[in-house]
């Protein structure tokens, strides 16, 4: 048993990579991911990833902003020091919608930002998770799990039959850490 | 894109056949359309013939909106550079393409409403602005050097006229585009589509300034024109949903599939809550500063006969939409875009209804047959203009330059 834990395939070309995943999955490879650095239309259909989550982040995220806002002007304009503008009554709901609204939509940005960053592994001061640092500049990445699928020999020649331009065996999984 | 070009065997040459149930249904809308108007404006009580006006007013300015609406579309499109809507492109410029005869009959329509007192009285009867009148009005006086019958009619003609020859020349670019290929058209229309957005976004206000704020003179709002345009552009992208569903179950345009379906819901579903977003700031600050000349437009809305359909407007025009259309997969269901857009439709009748009739008809509001008749009558007018534009030409502007990128469009 090799100390191989992934293999990477690294293709030059957007389209060799589409051909890659499709020879890897005609000879039931399982894929571990893909790392493009721009968005490739269709790829989440094709690798069968699952929508993502981050639109129930954010209704989380707005329905604490909704109450925080409400909350506020509540206890401000109406339970602590009750006001009296305009002759209106100390309670005016339509006033308090744009502030609600506001405070909303500023939980429900936010959230979703900081909720991304943890997701990601972004937040200032942790180490990036990266597989292949040129994913992110000029190379299409396949990622293979190394111990799931032992015939190392055809991933490779499959990788390569699509148009890889280079097969990696890495030891570790994230190289940014070295 | 390139990047997963399947083959594509789609006739882009393919033309939409008018025929048959479609035709003659429209045809039949057109026939009581007219027995309803013809009815009101032969009827002895002068009510009647006031109501009849008001709804006239009504469904010309609804149908002239949409095909504006359908102009400002392609516009857009073509300014921001789109890619996904190109394969649908052909539907909002046959929507633009009728945009004349739409201005002309709101052009008959102000015409007769202004002459015959139906309308705009308001601001347009004997004595208002003469100061020995005892009907003199002086904040009518004061504003009759913008609000004058002259000068409202050239203003109707300008505006309207305007958007009519940009909305005919766009059209006309793109079906030579078909004949000839290059990128001549598409160019020019990018230039020309900016030139008229910016021509369009400062002169709607004052269109509906004039059109339908001045049926209450005394009142005005500076966002009312926003609200208008709102109103006219959620109404229109309703309409381009309806006609792109029907047409597509009829068989055609095999190319737009769900991903465009879920681009439109998304526009309808974003500009209701912009509507809202107006009508709500309009309504607030009114409420809140609480100025009897400005409440007044409110105070007559808010009057028994008025504020439940003030109420139900609300209703469809904003939780309706927010409720049906927030989930992903609903923007992508035939289904619910179509039950939604037409819940939309329905629901900026009733938004221009609340905004017309206190100011025409005020208590002698009614909903019968002249207000079903009417709006039945311009729905088939609509279907059978848009549908007869949209036969004549390919359903498809196979040489758009972002045609491939429409047909790959995911989201």
């Amino acid at each position: 048993m090799s100390n191989t834990k992934y293999i990477l395939g690294s293709f030059a070309d957007p389209d060799d990579m589409m051909h890659g995943i499709e020879k890897l999955q005609a000879n039931n490879i399982s894929i571990y991911d893909c790392f493009t650095p721009m968005p490739i239309h269709g790829i989440e259909a094709k690798l069968g990833v699952k929508p993502s989550r981050l639109p129930i982040a954010a209704f989380v995220f707005g329905a604490l902003g909704t109450c925080l806002g409400f909350s506020l002007l509540y206890y401000t304009m109406a339970h602590d020091w009750p006001m009296n503008v305009g002759g209106k009554p100390s309670l005016p709901l339509p006033n308090f919608v744009p502030v609600t609204f506001e405070v909303t939509i500023l939980l429900c940005a936010l959230g979703m930002v900081a909720t991304f960053f943890f997701r990601n592994h972004l937040f200032p001061g942790r180490t990036p998770r990266v597989m292949d640092l040129r994913a992110s500049d000029d190379r299409f990445i396949i990622a293979v799990d190394a111990h799931e699928n032992t015939d190392h020999a055809l991933v490779e020649s499959l990788l390569t039959d699509a148009g890889a331009v280079e097969v990696k065996y890495n030891e570790r999984k994230y190289v940014s850490y070295e | 894109m390139g990047t997963h070009n399947h083959h594509h065997d789609y006739n882009f040459s393919e033309k939409f056949q008018f025929a048959g149930i479609a035709k003659i249904l429209s045809l039949v809308g057109i026939a009581v359309g007219i027995i309803a108007i013809v009815m009101g404006l032969i009827s002895s009580d002068h009510i009647m013939v006031e109501r009849t006006y008001a709804n006239l007013l009504l469904m010309g300015y609804y149908f002239t909106c949409v095909c504006a609406a359908g102009a400002f579309f392609v516009a857009l499109q073509m300014v921001t550079q789109s890619g996904w809507s190109a394969g649908l492109l052909r539907i909002p410029q046959a929507m633009a393409g009728v945009l004349p005869i739409a201005s002309i009959i709101l052009l008959i329509i102000v015409g007769l409403g202004l002459t015959s007192h139906n309308l705009y009285h308001h601001w347009n009867a004997d004595g208002l602005t003469d100061p020995n009148s005892p009907a003199y009005d002086k904040l009518v006086a004061g504003k009759s050097a913008f609000l004058n019958v002259p000068g409202f009619l050239i203003r109707q003609i300008i505006f309207m006229g305007s958007y009519s020859i940009f909305a005919f020349v766009l059209t006309k670019l793109s079906y030579k585009e078909d004949l000839e290929g290059g990128l001549n058209s598409y160019k020019r229309s990018f230039k020309l589509s900016a030139i008229f957005l910016v021509i369009f976004g400062f002169t709607t206000p004052i269109w509906s300034f004039d059109t339908i704020m001045s049926l209450e003179a005394h009142w005005f709002s500076t966002m009312f024109g926003w609200y208008n345009f709102a109103a006219m552009w959620v109404s229109g992208i309703a309409a381009i949903v309806v006609i792109v569903i029907l047409v597509k179950k009829a068989g055609y345009l095999a190319w737009v599939n769900e991903n465009h379906l879920h681009d439109l819901g998304k526009l309808m579903f974003g500009f209701s809550i912009f509507w809202t977003y107006v009508w709500f700031a309009q309504f607030m600050l009114i409420w809140y500063s609480n100025i009897p000349e400005e409440t007044v437009y409110f105070y007559k809305r808010w009057e028994p006969e008025y504020k439940p359909w003030f109420w139900l407007s609300i209703i469809i025009n904003f939780v309706a939409p927010l409720l049906l259309l927030v989930d992903r997969d609903a923007k992508r269901k035939n289904g619910m875009m179509l039950f939604v857009a037409i819940l939309l439709l329905c629901g900026h009748w009733l938004d221009y209804y609340i905004m017309i009739m206190p100011g025409t008809v005020e208590s002698h509001r009614g909903f019968g047959f002249i207000e079903i008749g009417t709006a039945i009558g311009f729905v088939g007018l609509f279907t059978f203009l848009v549908m007869s534009k949209l036969s004549k030409h390919p359903l498809a502007p196979k040489n758009h330059p972002f045609m491939d990128e429409s047909l790959n469009h995911q989201i």
